[in-house]
């Protein structure tokens, strides 16, 4: 038999249907992958007996005929998600041990079908960051990497890398600037942030309320196409998602793109563009133009100041998101005199250096008499760069860009501890599909020269996670990536 | 009336004031939550995640909140805001468990207005409404259940409230006074809250200054948080007067702060300096979408809108021909003018006033119960009306029938035929217990034709002794008349 955590989700359902396997056996093969790759650092707390248990269920219902669309699928979940009595930490010190007595909607809708959960994966602390580094459970192991050198990428490193690594089928991941896109492309894996509104955030962290949003890391997209159905859909307990109909995506996978107009911005020709990287994505572009698509340069013209408007919005609503951690009701709490002793304690005790900077700059950013030229500007920007895009997409179906300017970088990368903009310019294409709001999905084009795996980004139209599924599925084909083994 | 003066040996000062109240909505359940309102359980007992300000939770508008707060803003004449934002306040403190309240800052739901009051002097005076806002109240801190340590309540966390801020238009004490009894009536009227300052369902700051009369512009304000009561009010302003101009007259300058009302003494203290004033870092809740208003909503709340007090009291005044001070005594509590209206139906509403002015108002008082909890229905009232109009008792009786209802809370007409009260009309019955007054009273009779006619009440005080007060005494009058000659 062939190791089971080789399989795809659309192919594990197949076998589970056709019962060439149980759901208990193909979860005690992820479970046995999972505890031998413990080094890789992606997962932060285990749970092999719920995922049995839920196997067990799992297999009884295959059994009556009664399977849900996801029964019995091994599934890694990012510790930003609350899960019902299994801990959940943001992998932040100041929520160790906290134990939620609540379900995210995204994770119940997963539940419902009949997912199994093994455990909860390594990220950014509170999703905060783009290397993993700043987890407070440390950082998580690039597996395409030699030595165990390179991050995986972040802040959905540990989910990236544990379906790069085959020790969950797929994951759950979040992107509030990148943090599903990038991962996926320095793990080699593919990961779908759909627009903003699709997935409900009721019961994940908020990092920046704005910006957040649910979706599928996972081996392909077709496995992509399966979970984003069964994770998205409207919730009355989040007013930001949408009540949009969910697509079948995977309908959309195998269409003809003849005549599609695929859009290339010449604003993302930036300095720091790596030459491999550059070469891949205009050889995905020719894969795309000899399906019969068609190649379109388009303009993006505020590109250059998304980073920046990103930086001051996402820090300026994480300030205000993260005031709960205040050690009073749950989480770490480190006494002190007074009650602001013990929120000065807690909160510098209990958050790490990235997380304290952000708050910092966000509480910066709101305050009075710098409201106006920062947060208040930001939005202006923001607004633009949602123009631009609305601009772009009359002369375009998709976006096709890199996903990041580099291949994944050392753990402890000096100058990027030097200076943290540095780290931030690795979200230059990322964020600003994140600031409209926008569906944008990463996929494995190759390995560069030093065999590490390059992503492109196929950016649609709001609510047109259509588009990028079909543009997505016929560069999947093209590419012929070849997952790790 | 024209305003306060505080007069000094060299100037005649002007007394500026405005004020801001917090109305606690009635709805069952909270602003942003499902956890009930319920008033009186135990400690913590309605909070949900969300109230407790869980990871990952996030607030729903409660749109009863909405109904009310707009139902409230056609109560103040005020202009409804089709478009309006919610934002949040950010601070810490242990009974604010998100670390920011939601409340609505540059985009109000409710824009300018303005409430007529009554003054003693017959006068009324217009006050301006600069906006109504809803936001979230807290919950609430107790310091004294333990030397050591402090205890949170969070069952009015998450309440709604509407807090409304005048324009600094009062210009004495009595006005903001009289301007709370007239706002603490609408919202009554309307049931959009219940307005008992002493339970703090409705609680008001003060803003004080004071200026030179004929002086232009308006010097430095202190504003005193949480009176809470109409009278502490008064003397608050009135104190707080008096303060900034011994201040002034002693060439001291006024600091802008904020100040507690000592109710034991009557004076005001500092609580907080300009300088420490928080920052509340106010942006635009990125958990909640704009609220928009459709016009279809704004129609189906102005259709149940009630009559308020100021429609009922010259409709009282024009229809019914009540006094203007008998009208704005009913008119002041709903229930009171429901009972008035339900007393007069179909009978001398003038008459049915003066009843409920004098002795059902008194009966009320002597008991120390509110008209919900009267013994004496208002159908009974009024039949009691029925009964001196249509001659089968006389007033005199009535009062006497009165406090037999009050005792039994019996119909009248029953106690009066039960206790053998009717008035007796029958000329012939009284005829002869005239006679017999003249034949047992010679002396008298003489005296009375010789002159002394002040007898006549005399003679009609012993016809009705003796028929038990039951002879009508019109009929009594024109038989002695008659009789004496």
């Amino acid at each position: 038999m062939t190791d089971l955590t080789e399989l795809t989700i659309a192919e594990a359902r197949e076998g589970l249907k056709n019962k060439e396997f149980s759901a208990v056996e193909l979860n005690k093969a992820y479970i046995a992958a999972m505890e031998k790759k413990r080094e890789y650092n992606a997962y932060v707390s285990e749970t092999p007996e719920v995922a049995l248990e839920q196997a067990a269920a799992a297999d009884s219902r295959y059994r009556q005929g009664q399977a849900g669309d996801l029964d019995g699928i091994p599934l890694g979940i990012k510790d930003l998600f609350c899960t019902e009595n299994i801990r959940t930490t943001a992998c932040s010190k100041i929520l160790d041990n906290f134990i939620p007595p609540y379900e995210s909607t995204v994770t119940a809708h997963l539940k419902a079908s009949g997912a199994t959960c093994l455990g909860k994966l390594n990220m950014d602390e509170f999703a905060m960051g783009g290397s993993n580094e700043t987890s407070f459970f440390g950082p998580v192991k690039n597996p395409w990497s030699k030595d165990m050198a390179l991050v995986a990428g972040g802040s959905s490193g540990g989910s990236a890398a544990a379906v790069a690594a085959g020790i969950c089928a797929a994951a759950t991941g979040t992107d509030t600037g990148g943090s599903i896109r990038q991962p996926s492309a320095y793990c080699g894996v593919t990961g779908i942030k759909p627009s903003y509104g699709r997935c409900s955030r009721y019961g994940i962290m908020a990092f920046a309320s704005s910006l957040d949003q649910a979706g599928p890391i996972a081996k392909d997209v077709r496995d992509c196409a399966i979970l984003l159905r069964t994770m998205a859909g409207y919730d009355p307990k989040d007013s930001t998602s949408v009540n949009a109909a969910v697509p079948d995506f995977e309908k959309f996978l195998g269409a003809d793109i003849k005549g599609m107009k695929i859009g290339i911005p010449a604003e993302y020709r930036v300095d720091g563009l790596d030459k491999e990287v550059a070469a891949y994505w205009d050889k995905a572009a020719e894969m795309l133009k000899s399906r019969g698509a068609e190649v379109v340069e388009v303009s993006l013209p505020h590109t250059k100041y998304a980073l920046a408007a990103y930086y001051i919005i996402a820090p300026a609503e994480a300030s205000s998101n993260l005031a709960r951690y205040d050690g009073l009701r749950y989480g770490e709490r480190v006494n002190g005199r007074h009650l602001d002793d013990m929120y000065i304690n807690s909160r510098s005790q209990g958050f790490g250096k990235e997380v304290k900077r952000r708050i910092m700059i966000g509480t910066y950013v709101l305050s009075a008499g710098y409201y106006d030229a920062y947060y208040l500007k930001a939005q202006k920007v923001r607004r633009l760069i949602q123009q631009d895009f609305q601009q772009a997409f009359a002369k375009c179906d998709v976006i096709l860009s890199p996903t990041a300017p580099t291949a994944a970088f050392p753990i402890g990368d000096e100058n990027m501890r030097k200076d943290p903009i540095t780290m931030w310019l690795n979200d230059i294409y990322t964020v600003a599909v994140s600031l409209a709001g926008l569906p944008a999905m990463s996929l494995p084009i190759g390995l560069n020269s030093a065999g590490l795996p390059l992503g492109m980004q196929l950016i649609g139209r709001y609510l047109d996670e259509e588009s990028v599924f079909k543009a997505a599925a016929a560069l999947e084909k093209d590419a012929a990536f070849k997952r790790m083994k | 009336m024209s305003g306060m003066i505080i007069e000094t040996a060299n100037n005649k000062w002007e007394v500026i004031c405005g004020l801001e109240i917090h109305c606690q909505i009635i709805s069952k359940s909270k602003m942003f939550s499902g956890a009930s309102t319920e008033f009186g359980a135990d400690a913590n007992e309605h909070v949900s995640f969300v109230d407790a300000g869980m990871p990952g939770m996030l607030p729903t508008l409660n749109k009863m909140c909405v109904r009310q707060a707009v139902k409230t803003g056609m109560g103040l004449n005020a202009a409804i805001n089709k478009y309006s934002e919610f934002s949040r306040k950010n601070y810490f403190y242990a009974d604010l468990p998100q670390g920011y309240q939601i409340t609505q800052f540059k985009y109000p739901i409710v824009g300018e207005g303005k409430v007529t009051i009554d003054l003693v002097d017959g006068s009324s005076k217009d006050i301006g409404i600069e906006r109504m806002h809803i936001e979230q109240d807290a919950g609430k801190s107790i310091h004294d259940m333990a030397p050591d340590k402090s205890f949170i309540d969070l069952n009015r966390a998450g309440v709604g409230l509407m807090e409304i801020v005048t324009k600094p238009d009062f210009r004495a004490p009595e006005e903001a006074g009289e301007f709370l009894r007239k706002l603490r009536s609408i919202v009554r009227y309307l049931g959009t809250c219940d307005g008992n300052m002493d339970e703090g369902s409705m609680r008001c700051d003060v803003n004080v200054s004071v200026r030179k009369v004929g002086e232009d512009g308006y010097r430095t304000r202190c504003e005193m948080k949480n009176v809470n009561s109409v009278k502490f009010v008064v003397q608050a302003i009135e104190n707080e007067a008096k303060r900034h101009v011994e201040v002034y007259e002693s060439g001291g300058q006024i600091a802008q702060e904020t100040r507690q009302f000592d109710p034991v003494s009557g004076q005001t203290k500092v609580m907080r300096k300009k300088e420490f004033a928080h920052d509340y870092r106010y942006f635009p809740e990125p958990d909640l979408p704009p609220l928009i208003l459709d016009d279809a909503f704004i129609e189906e709340v102005k259709k149940e809108m009630v009559e308020l007090p100021d429609a009922k009291k010259t409709r009282f005044v024009n229809e019914l021909g009540l006094t203007k001070y008998d009208a704005s005594v009913l008119c002041e509590n709903k229930e009171i003018a429901d009972f008035f209206e339900a007393a007069s139906q179909g009978r001398d509403a003038k008459k049915v006033a003066n009843w409920m002015m004098g002795d059902f108002f008194a009966m009320l008082n002597e008991k120390k119960i509110g008209i919900e909890e009267s013994p004496v229905s208002a159908e009974n009232l009024g039949k009691l009306v029925d009964l001196i109009s249509q001659n089968v008792i006389s007033g005199k009786i009535a009062k006497d029938v009165f406090v037999l209802m009050v005792e039994s809370g019996e119909n009248p007409e029953k106690i009066v035929e039960e206790k053998g009260l009717k008035q007796v009309t029958d000329s012939g019955a009284i005829e002869a217990i005239v006679e017999k007054v003249i034949a047992a009273n010679p002396a008298n009779v003489e005296a009375y034709r010789g002159g002394k006619t002040g007898l006549m009440g005399w003679f009609v005080g012993q016809v009705m002794k003796e028929s038990q007060g039951k002879a009508n005494p019109g009929v009594v009058n024109s038989l002695l008349k008659e009789k004496l000659g």
